[in-house]
């Protein structure tokens, strides 16, 4: 249609296609009514220009920020979740780090498995399993100087290993190492010719910890109803791995870490769970901040392609102004560095002209004068 | 078997710690060890420890045995007649001073009713728990610990009588209030600490009820007569200094009216109170800028070559004058010698202050507050008899804070000053509320304390009784008179042209980083460059190297520095400080090249 035509440039795309959606039986005089309504009022609601909408951002998350300093919920929840919340999450979130305190995963799953089939073994088998935590004796022979494992039978059983899994995986970790199965023993002996005892006790304490099954860094498991289906939550993340596994439904499976989300998923994700963390602190503060003001600082992060933090290494590193970042952290370093390679002030933003006292480029700064000389 | 040390120095062992330490208490229970000494015994490390250091926060307690405490009513009475004294019931072991440690080992009952076969110890008075001041605040048990505490805190900086010889008294910011008195609801720490030598408050009448709005968030309305009448009056004093310092080279200041000739003379007129010794004459008026002091001191930087320099020579004014925004009467001038021989006159300010709005009050439960109006009696709400109150405090500071003991002090004051008598409120054994609303029924009131009261005026009566009795409030020392400031222009920094800080130095408010951001944030750009050029300035710049050039004042010309006077050279309007950042970065061997642009 043509009316459509004519907007196609005004209007964004998907408002355009939810119009044409609901003006399927109309005729066309109407829908060309309705669609210059709609255009009018799209025009209301769009930012005027010359409106310092990232200032506006940052004091609308600063203000509750300071109100979240005196509440003491930073650290609430179950001892055996625990996860960073309150301020210090809003702050790791927005410092962009790359190891975040609590890392934490909710794996959907598919059916059958999200109705609560075999949930507690696969929980179990997505779990890092360590030697120490299936093993019930370890002892060192002084006169062999081999290391004697016995294994828990019971428990190699629930995460669903074998004896020999378990010596597979000894041999394959355990390098410079003879891995022998005597009935219910493990005998490990070093390889080198000279029995060292001392050297066999520090051989005990690094066995200690190999890796025998799951996912390596998710050290928690917990399975939950959310709703009518079952979910698994973890502490620890590995995004990769977990969405390999074909009981995972890869569609709907988070972390709360960002960066690992940026690196597997790509920026867009990252951007979408910087916002979803984001409120997800302030909500559970009770405050209310528009979604808007953390979608742009969420853009902000990510527009580069890559995730940045509100730091002086991240978004400030990245302003045209070299006073403006002076005026932020570490001045003389900013300095030195624009005086070697001659950097150019354009004096384009805010704060360099409010250190020059000249009118900051917002608001009434804005608007020059625009005349024909005769 | 347990080790014993001494002062944390192992000494010994001995076999049964129990029957050690018992035998060691009762040595120094008759004297024969010093009661300075302490002794604990450590159930989880099964050591006995000695303690006799100095640094132990230590407090006494009346022994007791078996369940019967050694102070007896002959001990009372011998102590009232002054037979006995505080040191002989600690000589002969009835009362004990524990440390911190040994306090571990007692079991102490609160109160005698409390008393079983196992407590070895009695405290002296529930009440001891507190400090000093907190146990002046009155029916303290009655209010949450927190209020009880600002109570005290709030007693601290009240305005009384804080010694006698004040008159020969050269204190720095001292504040006195001039009809003290004894409140009528007191504590027995008001006893001990003698009240009545050293009151800080005043009794008046205080009608619980707001007033037109004047009264809320913690304000208070007060009534003009009561303020003539004297309620509040204080008196503020502080001394001025001045001392003839003694230089290298025989050089010497002078106590004198400087001459005209001297660098910095101020004007005749701000001289005008110094008499021919240099000092102001007793009961002179003083305001702000007048010299209290006159002298003059020796040129600062005197080298060899400024002997033959007759400009040089000039002596330099460093009188003492009243500070911005003082004034006041001399009350005293005291001219003596300091320690080094050096002339030393001081003088004393004295400046009576009349509450006024602004200034600071307070009852004892915590519950203070700023004048908000101050209502001519004719005003003021009355009752029937013709009462009116001297305070009117808002209703609204009471549910939130629950500092019911203000309100109890309310009744106990209207029932005290009936009947002519002083109140009990001693902290956990006060006269019980329950007899005090009797009383004030017997005396002819409403048992409750509230009357019925008539607006002042418009003469109707007010459609609900009003809450009236008698309290003891009390002026702080925070007056307005010593904070109000404000500015249009003034004195500014040297080095950065900006406007200096603080009162003291006439000062400007600061419009910080974040109130910056509110104006960016409204998109008030122009109004923000306007509110930040208190350091704007016009500098010179050299078109072709972009530094900041000269403009010579004489000739009217101006030139560049380092590419002389054939350049284009354009004024800029920046700020100060940006001028100054620019110098920075050259002494950093930066190069701040400007390019100037038209702006239009």
């Amino acid at each position: 249609m043509k009316e459509y035509k004519k907007y196609r440039k005004r209007l964004p795309l998907s408002l355009l296609e939810e119009v044409k959606e609901k003006t399927k039986d109309m005729p066309e005089a109407r829908v060309n009514k309705i669609l210059k309504e709609v255009h009018k009022e799209y025009r209301k609601a769009k930012v005027q220009a010359g409106e310092s909408v990232g200032l506006v951002s940052a004091e609308s998350l600063g203000e509750p920020g300071t109100q979240m300093t005196l509440n003491t919920f930073h650290f609430a929840g179950v001892a055996e979740m625990n996860v960073t919340v309150g301020l210090p999450r809003i702050i790791e979130i927005l410092d962009g780090r790359k190891k975040i305190k609590t890392p934490m995963m909710e794996v959907y799953l598919k059916p059958p498995y999200n109705k609560g089939k075999d949930i507690k073994k696969l929980a179990l088998s997505i779990k890092e399993t360590l030697l120490k935590e299936v093993m019930s004796e370890i002892s060192v022979d002084l006169a062999n100087s081999s290391i004697e494992i016995i294994l828990d039978k019971e428990k190699v059983k629930d995460i669903g290993a074998t004896a020999g899994s378990i010596v597979k995986a000894l041999e394959k970790q355990a390098k410079g190492t003879n891995v022998k199965k005597k009935e219910d023993t493990i005998i490990i002996k070093p390889k080198s010719k000279e029995n060292h005892v001392a050297e066999a006790y520090k051989l005990k304490e690094k066995i200690k910890n190999i890796y025998i099954k799951g996912v390596k860094n998710i050290k928690q498991v917990l399975p939950v109803k959310r709703g009518n289906e079952f979910i698994i939550i973890t502490s620890g993340s590995n995004l990769p791995e977990i969405l390999e596994m074909k009981e995972v439904d890869t569609s709907r499976t988070v972390t709360n870490d960002i960066y690992e989300i940026s690196r597997i998923l790509g920026i867009e994700a990252a951007r979408a769970v910087v916002i979803n963390e984001v409120s997800k602190v302030i909500e559970a503060q009770g405050l209310n901040v528009d979604i808007r003001h953390i979608m742009l600082i969420a853009d902000t992060m990510c527009f580069s392609g890559d995730l940045k933090g509100i730091t002086r290494y991240g978004v400030v590193s990245e302003k045209a102004s070299v006073l403006a970042r002076a005026s932020f952290e570490t001045p003389i370093k900013h300095i030195i560095n624009a005086a070697l390679v001659g950097e150019v002030d354009e004096l384009n933003s805010v704060v360099e002209n409010v250190m020059l006292n000249q009118a900051v480029p917002v608001g009434t700064g804005l608007p020059g004068l625009v005349t024909k000389i005769k | 078997m347990s080790e014993v040390y001494l002062n944390s120095k192992y000494i010994g062992d001995v076999e049964e710690p129990s029957l050690f330490i018992d035998q060691f208490k009762t040595e120094r229970r008759k004297g024969s060890l010093s009661n300075n000494v302490n002794i604990f015994y450590n159930d989880l490390d099964n050591n006995v420890y000695i303690e006799s250091s100095k640094g132990r926060a230590r407090r006494p307690l009346i022994v007791v045995k078996d369940g019967i405490p050694l102070l007896t009513e002959k001990h009372l009475e011998q102590l009232e007649k002054g037979e006995l004294s505080w040191v002989d019931l600690v000589n002969q072991g009835i009362i004990e001073y524990l440390d911190a440690a040994e306090e571990e080992n007692a079991y102490i009952a609160f109160t005698e009713k409390d008393l079983k076969a196992e407590h070895t110890h009695l405290e002296i008075t529930p009440y001891s728990m507190f400090g000093l001041v907190a146990s002046l605040v009155p029916y303290a048990n009655f209010t949450p610990a927190a209020r009880v505490n600002m109570g005290s805190k709030n007693q601290r900086q009240a305005i009384g009588f804080y010694a006698s010889n004040y008159l020969v008294r050269m204190d720095m910011d001292v504040n006195l209030l001039h009809n003290p008195q004894v409140p009528i609801v007191k504590s027995s720490m008001s006893d001990i600490y003698m009240d009545e030598k050293h009151p800080a408050g005043q009794n008046i009448v205080v009608a619980v009820m707001s007033n037109d709005g004047y009264n809320m968030e913690d304000a208070i309305v007060i009534s003009k007569s009561s303020l003539e009448r004297g309620f509040g009056r204080s008196t503020y004093y502080r001394p001025s200094t001045a001392e003839e310092m003694r230089y290298s080279g025989g050089l010497v200041d002078e106590i004198s009216v400087p001459d005209k000739e001297v660098k910095g003379y101020k004007s005749e007129e701000d001289y005008r109170l110094l008499e021919n010794d240099g000092i102001v004459y007793p009961e002179a008026k003083v305001e702000e800028d007048d010299v209290v002091i006159g002298k003059t001191s020796p040129p600062r930087f005197l080298s060899s070559m400024d002997e033959y320099n007759l400009a040089a020579a000039t002596r330099r004014e460093s009188s003492i004058s009243m500070a911005h925004g003082e004034k006041g009467v001399i009350d005293f001038v005291m001219l003596t010698e300091n320690e080094e021989g050096n002339k030393l006159v001081q003088v004393r300010v004295r400046d009576q202050r009349i509450p006024e709005i602004g200034d600071k009050f307070t009852s004892r439960h915590g519950q203070k507050g700023v004048i908000g109006l101050i209502v001519p009696e004719t005003d003021m709400p009355f009752s029937a008899s013709g009462i009116k109150p001297d305070l009117i405090f808002s209703p609204h500071g009471v549910p939130s804070r629950m500092t019911i003991s203000h309100l109890i002090e309310l009744i106990g004051g209207k029932v005290g000053a009936l009947s002519g008598r002083q109140i009990d409120g001693t902290t956990f054994h006060s006269e019980p509320e329950a007899e005090l609303r009797k009383e004030l029924l017997s005396l002819g009131f409403k048992e409750n304390g509230t009357e019925t009261l008539y607006n002042g005026k418009t003469g109707e009566e007010y459609n609900v009784k009003i809450y009236v009795g008698n309290m003891y409030y009390m002026k702080l020392k925070h007056m307005v008179a010593n904070k109000l400031h404000a500015r249009a222009r003034g004195p500014i920094q040297l080095l950065t042209r900006q406007p200096t800080e603080g009162r003291a130095k006439e000062g400007g408010l600061r419009l910080g980083e974040m109130e910056k951001d509110t104006f960016v944030a409204h998109g008030a750009s122009l109004l923000l460059k306007e509110r930040f050029d208190s350091d704007k300035t016009v500098v010179p710049v050299c078109e072709k190297c972009g530094l900041i050039a000269i403009h010579d004042e004489y000739k009217n010309t101006k030139y560049c520095p380092i590419c002389g006077d054939d350049v284009d050279i354009t004024n800029i309007e920046v700020s100060y400080a940006f001028k100054l950042i620019l110098d920075e970065f050259k002494s950093l061997c930066v190069y701040p090249k400007l390019q100037l642009k038209n702006k239009y």
